[in-house]
């Protein structure tokens, strides 16, 4: 994947299965779901990667992995060229301090009895020597950074909003100055208002501190607004990455032509236009994903060779890479 | 058209701990048969307490309609008593909710739940209901009904069990299908079906349907008429054209504004509003929008704008600059 950007993590062959056992005595391992099915890409520095699908297409799987919340089952995560796989856990959790990630629900994943302060100051105590007048100017910054009022360290998460908190796990990410910062459907959960505003805040953000972003989310239409690329996945494979505008203006996977044409666009002459793809039945199981091509008992162009070979994810045109037997470039 | 149901100055408030908090405050339309009603606004703006005050279902106390008429069929349904709105609930009425899981009985086979609402409110006896629920499941696009009746909920997708849903509801034939976020748990490709087979059910029945979401981009398909909710309020309401194409109150643009365009240039700025809805329990006197609006004047601070027809009957709106900032004497 050539640029003129230089990469700051390379994703290679990625797997993550999570095992199923059965049995009340002698519980065996009878088989996986395979959340994340071999997946590469690059994330370059300093751009935003959008990563979208419908539910259970891996994708927060995925962000965990990159970060080492979970093991790989196999692959490589090459972070500014180290290995994460080769480092010892006390390794990984000081490499950790350059990749933080936001969550998608700013209720859950803010402890209710911590204060703002010590929310955002946790970080800086597991990675940082800093004493704690240095703490405290710390995340008084970081909450002015984030736009909320620095003398609201005292206070606790459920005296603010919805948007207010994720201001919160934003201001907390960013207290150990990251390279990487993992959006995990960080807006999904706020009103359209709100996310707005967060989202811009996150753009700022990049802006100031040269912050790359792997942003995860099903909203297509904001995806595509803060990406610079986007990653499309399906059933625990990548099925589509290109630039933002190619993938939006050239999808080759029908799966993607399909998502584009779901999202509902807001305003009434262009939907009238609009080509809608209804694509039929639901999603499989990553337990029981379908031979060949995960895609094939919902696409609307499979042939026989679809249920029968897996295709190869390869570079159909300069940087726009596909999954497809039958996507054609030209 | 003629008319199915008129709201007339909806009124409904919860008396918590807290205080009062004032969900819906004087809420009036019309809505016509066979019409499709977009409900838009944000979380606490009132949409779906005017939509369960419409069925009754607002549990009093804490509850309590304390104004208004809901005009339907000739009868104020606000003075029905608890047997008669019941014959109106599930026949006349029927809803949607947002979580198909919840709204579902797990105990209980899809089959036995849709039976069960078709001898309540049809004369149909045990068989002609099971032949009847497996027509209306193969209605609503589900596989190899007489099987599916069987099943229990968990043995469904979430795709799937809204479609069972919307099978439950339409089993009456109701003139009205209130559908409150009947998507938004979903994802996106499976909420293009649910529309899709909403609005294929809707022609075929000739049943009118009030949307209720947050998704500004669904009722721009669907919708004659769009309703715009802030704060308990209807703010703006006019035909999709009018919300979109004619904006005039400063939330819709607002609203509009921070939705990313498919043009956007990389970079672009996202409008946003700024602030927070106001809290419910202290509504300020006037435009409840004040705080946020940048056209705010003083007369905005205390006194409430009356819903006026702006430029042509259909669209009316409520805002006391909206003619100034359509003429751009302000920005």
């Amino acid at each position: 994947m050539t640029s003129e950007k230089s990469v700051l993590v390379q994703v290679r062959n990625l797997k993550k299965y999570f095992p199923v056992y059965s049995g009340l005595l002698f519980r065996r391992h009878v088989k996986d779901v395979k959340a994340v099915d071999d997946i590469s890409f690059d994330i370059l520095k300093g751009e935003t990667l959008g990563l979208v699908g419908e539910s259970g297409c891996g994708k927060t799987t995925a962000g965990r992995t990159i970060l080492q919340l979970y093991k790989p089952t196999s692959g490589q995560i090459i972070f500014d060229g180290v290995d994460l796989a080769s480092l010892q856990e006390n390794e990984v959790r000081r490499m950790r301090q350059r990749m933080q990630m936001i969550f998608q629900d700013p209720y859950a994943s803010l402890n209710p009895r911590m204060t703002v302060g010590s929310i955002i100051s946790a970080p800086l105590d597991v990675h940082t020597s800093m004493n704690s007048a240095e703490k405290r100017d710390r995340v008084q910054e970081l909450l002015r950074i984030v736009g909320l009022n620095p003398d609201f360290v005292n206070r606790y998460p459920h005296e603010f909003s919805g948007g207010q908190r994720q201001r919160i796990g934003i201001a907390r990410a960013l207290a150990v100055s990251p390279d990487l910062v993992i959006c995990d459907e960080p807006i999904s959960s706020l009103d359209v208002s709100i996310q707005a505003q967060v989202v811009n805040l996150l753009e700022e953000l990049q802006e100031k501190l040269g912050l790359t972003y792997l942003f995860i989310a099903h909203d297509l239409s904001m995806v595509r607004h803060i990406s610079d690329r986007m990653v499309v996945m399906y059933l625990g494979k990548v099925m589509e990455l290109a630039d933002r505008n190619e993938i939006y203006l050239r999808p080759l996977h029908p799966y993607t032509k399909a998502l584009i044409s779901a999202v509902p666009i807001p305003d009434p002459d262009k939907a009238a236009q609009s080509n809608r793809i209804i694509l039929e039945g639901d999603i499989p199981s990553p337990i029981n994903p379908p031979k060949g091509c995960n895609f094939n008992t919902r696409c609307p162009i499979a042939t026989e060779e679809c249920f029968v070979v897996d295709p190869e994810y390869r570079e159909l045109a300069p940087n726009h890479f596909v999954a497809c037997h039958h996507a054609d470039a030209s | 058209m003629d008319g199915l149901i008129k709201l007339e100055n909806l009124r409904t408030r919860f008396h918590t701990e807290d205080g009062i908090v004032n969900a819906v405050n004087g809420v009036s339309y019309e809505m016509a048969q066979g019409e499709v009603l977009g409900v838009v606004g944000e979380s606490g703006c009132g949409k779906s307490v005017h939509a369960l005050s419409i069925m009754r279902l607002i549990q009093i106390p804490p509850g309590e309609i304390y104004d208004g008429e809901i005009w339907f069929d000739g009868r104020d349904l606000l003075t029905l008593d608890e047997k008669e709105i019941r014959q109106v609930r599930g026949r006349d009425i029927a809803m949607v909710f947002q979580d198909p899981m919840s709204s579902l009985n797990p105990v209980y086979t899809i089959g036995f739940q849709i039976v069960e609402a078709l001898t309540l409110h049809t004369d149909l006896n045990k068989k002609a209901a099971k032949e009847r629920a497996a027509e209306l499941l193969s209605l609503v696009g589900i596989p190899e009904p007489e099987k599916r009746l069987d099943n229990y909920p968990h043995q469904f997708s979430g795709g799937m069990r809204q479609r069972a849903m919307i099978a439950m509801a339409l089993s009456c034939e109701p003139k009205l299908l209130i559908a409150d976020e009947p998507t938004t748990a979903l994802d996106v490709t499976i909420q293009a079906q649910i529309v899709d087979l909403v609005i294929r059910l809707k022609e075929e029945l000739g049943m009118a349907v009030m949307w209720i979401t947050h998704d500004l981009g669904i009722v721009a398909e669907m919708a004659h008429k769009i309703n715009v909710m802030y704060a308990g309020y209807i703010i703006e309401r006019g035909s999709a054209q009018d919300i979109f194409k004619r904006t005039k109150h400063p939330y819709t643009m607002g609203l509009l504004g921070s939705l990313p365009k498919i043009d956007d240039a990389p970079g672009t700025k996202l409008f946003s509003i700024p602030g927070l809805p106001p809290d419910l329990v202290k509504l300020p006197k006037g435009c409840p929008f004040f705080a946020r609006c940048a056209y705010r004047k003083e007369q905005c601070k205390t006194e409430m704008p009356p819903l006026e027809e702006a430029e042509n009957e259909s669209h009316i709106v409520a805002c006391w600059r909206w003619r100034e900032i359509q003429a751009g004497e302000i920005q």
